[in-house]
């Protein structure tokens, strides 16, 4: 039986049930239910979900790579997805996150994912939950997702991940940019990479300052780390901030409240998602005069049952 | 909005040739024909390619050789696939191939071999077909 050999390779962590099972949910096959079904939970509660989010071209990608190794060197198992833009136009994408992580491709205890997102917006992919999930369950400790790159309002990852570190570079805009709601306000950690380029400290500063003033009121207020990725340097400093907040969010009860809103939204995502295809089907059977406000449409065909 | 199933493909160069053009333009076109294209860069041992191929869950792998390396290279890559039990994958290789060679390439396991001047639009429809009957041993 096909499911029985995927959950097979799955308790055994063989490299291809896991591929197997994370493209069988991708594509809502229905066996995912299954495969999700036998999840070991109490790997997946305890895994920490990383998120690294930021512009195109931040050094998202190489910043994972180094956490990769660090990680590595304390022996912990490491999944990563990797999420690019799929093309509005063919559907089609090209992955290409996985190129900074070679180092590591035979390295067992890494598992790395590449997923497009599939026309959703938000800077992940639907599935995105679910393979965290199969990387937790197949005994990764840590689960870095990296986000498509994002402007200012791609804010899913701060939903999935239990951290979510928001990696600027220098010479991307000035502050102003910086002052608009969005990302910056809900970030656990900002990191200031390329912290070698010039505009790296003003940069840094602004950060600070945003992060004092945007979340006085409670006591996690984002900290700031510099990092240059691509030379590994801050990356200790960064690993242990990440260790602090992970620390004080699985303490106060954070980690568990930000969990347990994120299954709700996920319900809720999946909901839509599922009742989708009937609201086309009756936009679709119902006459087209398209007179009238669309909204009002909307309520008038939801009423009906 | 109709749904069309996705396949996703590896386009990768193995060995120490650094000319990604081919590659690359491969890669664009395969996106633009509606694939999700995991690029793996230049410079690749064929074990890394097969592990990230594994990883990937990849329905075909594609290789481009522009070096003469070819007849050792990609061979190795199948060799390498079915060492990690992924010998069901297909590759496909293109490049700079003398047309003797490619006897000698499907003969060690390359299921088509592409050379300078091919039509962009057969390469496409091998890498489908190749995709579709690999998923269709699958399941």
């Amino acid at each position: 039986m096909m499911s029985e050999h995927i959950l097979k390779g799955l308790r055994d962590r063989d490299p291809r049930g896991i591929a197997r099972a994370i493209s069988l949910v991708e594509e809502n096959d229905p066996l995912a239910d299954e495969i999700l079904a036998s999840l070991d939970d109490s790997l997946v509660d305890q895994a920490m979900v990383l998120g690294i989010t930021g512009p195109p071209g931040a050094g998202k990608s190489t910043l994972t790579d180094r956490i990769l190794s660090n990680y590595r060197s304390q022996d912990k198992r490491v999944g990563v997805i990797a999420i690019d833009p799929s093309s509005p136009i063919s559907g089609g994408a090209i992955l290409g996150d996985r190129i900074r992580m070679m180092r590591h491709a035979l390295d067992q205890d890494v598992v790395v994912r590449s997923m497009a997102t599939r026309g959703r917006l938000g800077g992940l992919c639907a599935a995105a939950g679910a393979a965290v999930r199969i990387l937790a369950g197949s005994g990764c400790s840590v689960v870095i997702i990296e986000t498509v790159g994002v402007g200012q309002s791609e804010m899913d990852i701060i939903r999935l991940a239990d951290i979510t570190a928001l990696v600027l570079a220098p010479g991307m805009g000035d502050d102003i940019q910086a002052m608009k709601a969005g990302l910056l306000e809900v970030a656990d950690l900002l990191v200031v990479n390329k912290a070698d380029c010039a505009g790296a400290d003003t940069l840094a500063m602004d950060m600070e300052s945003m992060a004092r003033e945007g979340r006085g009121k409670d006591n996690n207020k984002a900290k700031v780390c510099m990092t240059v990725a691509s030379e590994g340097k801050g990356i200790d400093d960064l690993l242990a901030a990440i260790e602090t907040v992970d620390a004080s969010h699985r303490e106060s009860g954070e980690r568990r409240m930000r969990r347990d809103k994120a299954y709700d939204l996920e319900v809720l995502d999946w909901a839509l998602e599922m009742t989708k295809p009937l609201i086309i089907e009756k936009i679709e059977k119902s006459d087209h005069d398209r007179k009238g406000d669309p909204r009002l449409r909307a309520a008038k065909l939801l009423e009906q049952e | 909005m109709s749904v069309q199933k996705k396949y996703r493909v590896l386009i990768g160069k193995p060995g120490l040739d650094g000319h990604d053009r081919g590659a690359k333009f491969i890669a664009r076109a395969l996106r633009d024909a509606g694939f999700e294209v995991v690029y793996t860069g230049i410079r690749r041992t064929p074990e890394e390619i097969a592990a990230a191929a594994v990883q990937e869950d990849v329905s075909a792998v594609g290789l481009s050789s522009l070096s003469g390396a070819h007849l050792s290279l990609f061979p190795a890559v199948v060799e390498a696939l079915e060492k990690v039990g992924a010998g069901d994958i297909p590759v496909i290789g293109g490049g700079v191939i003398p047309k003797e060679d490619i006897k000698v390439l499907k003969d060690a396991g390359i299921s088509d071999v592409f050379t300078p001047g091919t039509p962009v639009g057969h390469i496409i429809a091998v890498f489908r077909s190749a995709c579709e009957l690999q998923e269709g041993r699958r399941s």
